[in-house]
């Protein structure tokens, strides 16, 4: 089941306290519910989310749009491209 | 690259790409051939990657890449990372064909996967399934007598097609249709890296991950002695994501046969044992530098005293007359005493798990 969504949606993921790669599949999930030109802001702890988050978008078509990398959380923030 | 056998409907084939370099070859080999593949990896709580290097402030520095991602992202195909950590239980805890050397079972772990993969493949309408696998690479799972049982028993049958060995394993339906020719698949067997590395330079492929003894946790010694040591204490198979989380964190003590005691090593152990007091019961030094440990189980009052004194044995305190500890429960109340840090010569070997 899709997000409702009216025009595009921001969406924010708790990934925090979760071990790579079940960041990445988290984001995968919630990226499969969004539509095209939605937003994913991704809170993650664990600080391999910064190479492997961006990875898995670029073989996915997604656009990620920041990343801010604080001492214990990571913020990413990505735009979903679209889903096949 | 199209082979001319494809000039119909593209044919697609979902491949289980470990990020190791024979996936990544039997995927070019497919792609040479006209194919469209997506990959398919699968997380099962026990995968080497990441998580201790997450975990371990000295390790937090090193460069990093999930091999799987870097694989796909090379070969310009999708990934799709399933996890599959409760339905894989029952792999572990009671796996058909056994384990191996230690507390992994290969030979079931492959036909859960494979059969995984030919669920997703269905689903997804891909035509078949793709291996990296090589006829005698792998002691358990990849022989030539116990090759077959993967393909029956994951239902996978003739749709499974592992292109590094296809010329000396029967046909299969791919081959027979005419979606791949079989001429150009590979007749790879044993543990010979040469002829992957030799197809590694051709494909131009470099940086790929070395092998380095498998990428599971269970085919560790020393993390199979100590999952089997939970299950000792427990009294049963049992597990919970947690549990195999914790079993790469620390030094593992069991003074008592009803607990045990988790010490952080460094501050990234540190730092990561102290989200889990929510979970277990804690104690921390106060009164001297020192880890953070967790005790697993159901001490009492005596046990709290011997696993505080152990504790403080590995602080800064250690040659102190007393050290004073904090012991905290899961609700987050918390009392403070000073205990005398053991000796070495009091830590008997067999404590350590």
């Amino acid at each position: 089941m899709k997000f409702p969504v009216s025009g595009m949606s921001e969406i924010t993921l708790d990934a925090r306290n979760l071990l790579c790669p079940l960041p990445v599949i988290r984001t995968q999930n919630t990226v499969e519910e969004l539509q095209q030109g939605d937003t994913l802001l991704v809170k993650c702890t664990d600080h391999g989310v910064i190479n492997d988050i961006p990875a898995w978008c670029r073989i996915n078509g997604h656009q990620i749009l920041s990343i801010d990398e604080q001492e214990y959380e990571i913020v990413i923030k990505l735009r979903v491209g679209k889903n096949s | 690259m199209t082979n001319s056998l494809n000039k119909g409907k593209k044919r697609k084939a979902v491949a289980l790409v470990s990020g190791g370099l024979d996936s990544m070859l039997a995927v070019r080999v497919m792609q040479e051939q006209g194919i469209h593949v997506e990959g398919i990896n699968f997380y099962t709580g026990f995968c080497i990657e990441g998580h201790t290097q997450a975990i371990r402030k000295k390790d937090r520095d090193k460069p990093k890449r999930n091999n799987a991602l870097w694989v796909a992202e090379q070969l310009g195909i999708k990934l799709h990372i399933i996890d599959v950590t409760e339905d894989y239980k029952s792999v572990v805890i009671n796996p058909k064909h056994g384990y191996g050397a230690n507390l992994n079972p290969c030979l079931d772990c492959k036909g859960f996967m494979v059969h995984e993969a030919m669920e997703w493949m269905t689903k997804h309408d891909f035509d078949f399934l793709i291996t990296g696998e090589v006829i005698g690479q792998r002691p358990m799972s990849q022989r030539k007598d116990t090759m077959p049982i993967v393909t029956k028993e994951s239902g996978a049958g003739d749709l499974l097609l592992r292109p590094l060995c296809a010329k000396l394993l029967p046909e299969t339906l791919p081959e027979r249709e005419g979606w791949v020719d079989r001429e150009q698949l590979l007749g790879f067997s044993g543990r010979n890296r040469t002829p992957q590395m030799a197809l590694a330079e051709k494909y131009g492929f470099k940086n790929y991950a070395q092998p380095a003894g498998g990428c599971c946790f269970l085919t560790d010694a020393s993390y199979s002695s100590k999952l089997a040591d939970l299950w000792k204490a427990r009294g049963e198979k049992t597990y919970e994501i947690d549990d195999i989380v914790m079993l790469k964190v620390g030094r593992h003590l069991r003074p008592r046969p009803h607990f045990k005691i988790i010490i952080a090593r460094e501050e990234g152990e540190t730092n990561f044992l102290r989200g889990y007091r929510k979970n277990y019961l804690s104690i921390s030094t106060v009164s001297h530098p020192g880890p953070v440990s967790l005790i697993d189980g159901e001490p009492d009052d005596d046990d709290l005293e011997l696993a505080a004194r152990l504790v403080a044995r590995f602080s800064r305190g250690r040659e102190a007359e007393l050290v004073t500890v904090e012991v905290m429960q899961k609700n987050g109340e918390s009392r403070n005493i000073d205990v005398k840090p053991l000796l070495a010569d009091e830590i008997p070997g067999e404590w350590y798990v």
